[in-house]
């Protein structure tokens, strides 16, 4: 037994698969839609309305495929509600000191904000159905469905990382720089996703293409800094990513999810889906190493495994 | 974070003190545990036993059904030279405990007793509990779906019984009793062995000012704790939670900004590009 491991490797891994390895690309993706449906809301124009209602479905469904994917992982999934309501007295149950109850209240928020981001962007179609909500597109209503919905796409696409964090596991808690990675990382695959179902939806404005690689270049950039952090902020407990995940860190996340794309956007006339895709598979690479090389460590006995 | 005061309904600080310098690695307190528990055994519970196939350690790890575990530490640096070094693990009942912070459902309580309890009723399985331990002491219980370990034998002591590991346990490694008198009981134990020559002796989790404000179950090692799989520093997960939430949403603030400003930017260059275009045919 080394007797300099980090205290990290003395616990057990909670067992967050491929569901949590999911939910955290798609609620990602889903948390920066919102955020970019929200900006082009308040500061876009009427050619940017295609996009909004795309950012904003994208938004509804990864909500709505986010919950589900939650539930389904828990050990007993019938009581889901024990998240937010308490079984025992009925009241509300709320913890802000734990990241894991703090998300469950905001995925609900966001799915309010999302829903009410998607009712938005149906009635400037003019559906008589829809005549009722139209207020929704009138201020101030506009106005606070477009700032809740940034304040709650960014939340959403941020507290998974602070969650890994609060925990005493290698690799996640061993750094405090997961937020702000995950943060990035799902505006960028957001920026991607929209890009892609744009391009299929046949919605070209160049404009907006040319505004959305441009933020999607700042945001790699800082994507890339906030790993070299993360990274450099594990200390000791690096020695988990020198394996086969830390090929696929490297090699998967940084050069094929951040440089390639950045380097392709660069040349005049490049293709929109190919760098979208290679940030699209950046971004899932990232959760998939951060939470299986952690997972894959436990103590078993007096000796650890990995 | 979370404080409970039990008042004039407090019960004295119990729990337990593991001298490992006279565990015989007999494991009666595992039995004892899964008889009075009615945990089943590992494996299919009978023909088919798992043998870990390497040590006399065939428990391997505590678990959603096996909340007692006997470590055998094998020191064998020559084939007729060496010891073994055994340990009866459990939940440390930490006073300040990382389980019940994280806990999203509330399922996770301390008791009168100042132990640390999962109620089973409430508890949803959602495993972010096991990761919070710095032991690794919870898991999963595959008959009840929820997360479980030691309950100090919350039933048993609460109609004044002893637990059933340190009641079973035949040389008293495992002594149950008031925190207090046995922080004395481990203390003279300590100046004991090392009279007696051992003087690596040490308590493990005794010193209330130590990590997780002490352990309400701490042990007597003889060796360095991660020789024994225990952290020497174990840590709340909140200490993350300041800085990771800070550093999240200086993130957040930075991408609504470089988005709000780049899109602002964008529009400005439409309109003045326009507003260009239209100027010939004003003319």
């Amino acid at each position: 037994m080394q007797t300099d491991l980090p205290a990290t490797f003395f616990t057990a891994p909670p067992g967050f698969g491929w569901l949590i390895i999911l939910y955290f690309f798609i609620g990602g993706i889903a948390g920066g839609a919102l955020l970019l449906a929200g900006l082009l809301r308040l500061f876009g124009t009427a050619a940017d309305r295609p996009y909004i209602r795309i950012a904003s479905f994208v938004a509804l469904v990864g909500a709505a495929i986010s919950g589900i994917l939650l539930i389904v992982d828990l050990s007993a999934p019938l009581r889901f509600w024990h998240m937010v309501i308490q079984n025992h007295t009925g009241r509300l149950m709320f913890k802000w000191w734990s990241p894991m109850s703090v998300g469950v209240w905001i995925l609900l928020l966001f799915g309010f904000f999302s829903l009410v981001a998607a009712l938005e962007s149906l009635t400037m179609d003019d559906r008589p159905l829809l005549r009722g909500l139209r207020f929704l597109a009138r201020a101030p209503f506009d106005a606070i469905g477009a700032i809740g919905g940034i304040i709650c796409g960014l939340a959403l696409a941020g507290y998974t990382g602070v969650l890994l964090a609060v925990t005493n596991r290698p690799l996640w808690a061993d750094s405090s720089w997961l937020g702000i990675v995950f943060l990035f990382s799902a505006v960028s695959t957001a920026m991607a996703t929209l890009l892609l179902l744009s391009h299929w939806r046949r919605v070209d404005s160049a404009n907006t293409n040319d505004w959305l690689a441009r933020f999607d270049n700042v945001t790699l950039v800082l994507e890339f800094f906030a790993i070299v952090f993360f990274l450099l902020s594990l200390g000791g407990a690096a020695r988990a990513l020198l394996n086969a995940w830390g090929v696929v860190l490297v090699l998967g996340v940084i050069v094929v999810g951040i440089i390639l794309p950045l380097v392709i956007q660069r040349r005049p006339s490049h293709s929109v889906v190919l760098p979208a895709v290679l940030v699209l598979a950046g971004g899932f690479m990232l959760r998939m190493v951060i939470m299986l090389s952690s997972e894959q460590i436990h103590v078993s006995g007096v000796q650890v495994f990995r | 974070m979370s404080s409970v005061t039990y008042g004039a309904d407090a019960k004295p600080r119990v729990g337990f003190f593991t001298d490992t310098t006279v565990c015989i690695g007999c494991k009666a307190c595992e039995v004892a545990c899964k008889e009075w528990n009615q945990l089943p055994a590992r494996g299919d519970g009978g023909a088919h036993l798992e043998m870990s196939g390497q040590s006399y350690d065939n428990t391997l790890r505590l678990s959603g059904e096996t909340w007692r575990h006997v470590k055998f530490v094998e020191q064998f640096p020559q084939p007729y030279e060496g010891r073994w070094l055994m340990m009866s693990d459990v939940c440390k009942h930490c006073v300040q405990a990382p389980c019940l912070e994280v806990c999203p459902t509330g399922a996770i309580i301390r008791t009168e007793f100042d132990t640390v309890v999962i109620q089973s009723d409430t508890c949803n399985g959602c495993r972010d509990c096991i990761g919070a331990c710095p032991f690794g002491v919870i898991d999963i219980n595959h008959v009840s779906n929820t997360a479980q370990k030691c309950t100090l034998c919350y039933d048993r002591i609460s109609v004044g019984l002893e637990p059933a590991c340190s009641k079973a346990c035949p040389t008293d490694s495992i002594q149950f009793g008031p925190i207090s008198e046995l922080r004395e009981r481990a203390a003279a134990r300590v100046v004991q062995l090392r009279e007696q020559g051992e003087s690596r002796a040490h308590l493990y989790g005794a010193d209330p000012k130590g990590p997780l404000g002490g352990l309400n179950s701490f042990f007597l090692l003889v060796d360095e704790p991660e020789v024994y799989g225990l952290p020497r520093e174990p840590k709340m997960p909140s200490r993350n939670l300041a800085p990771g939430s800070l550093l999240s949403t200086f993130g957040a603030i930075v991408m609504a900004f470089v988005g709000g400003l780049t899109l602002r930017a964008s529009r400005m260059r439409d309109v003045a590009r326009a507003r260009r275009e239209d100027a010939p045919r004003a003319d």
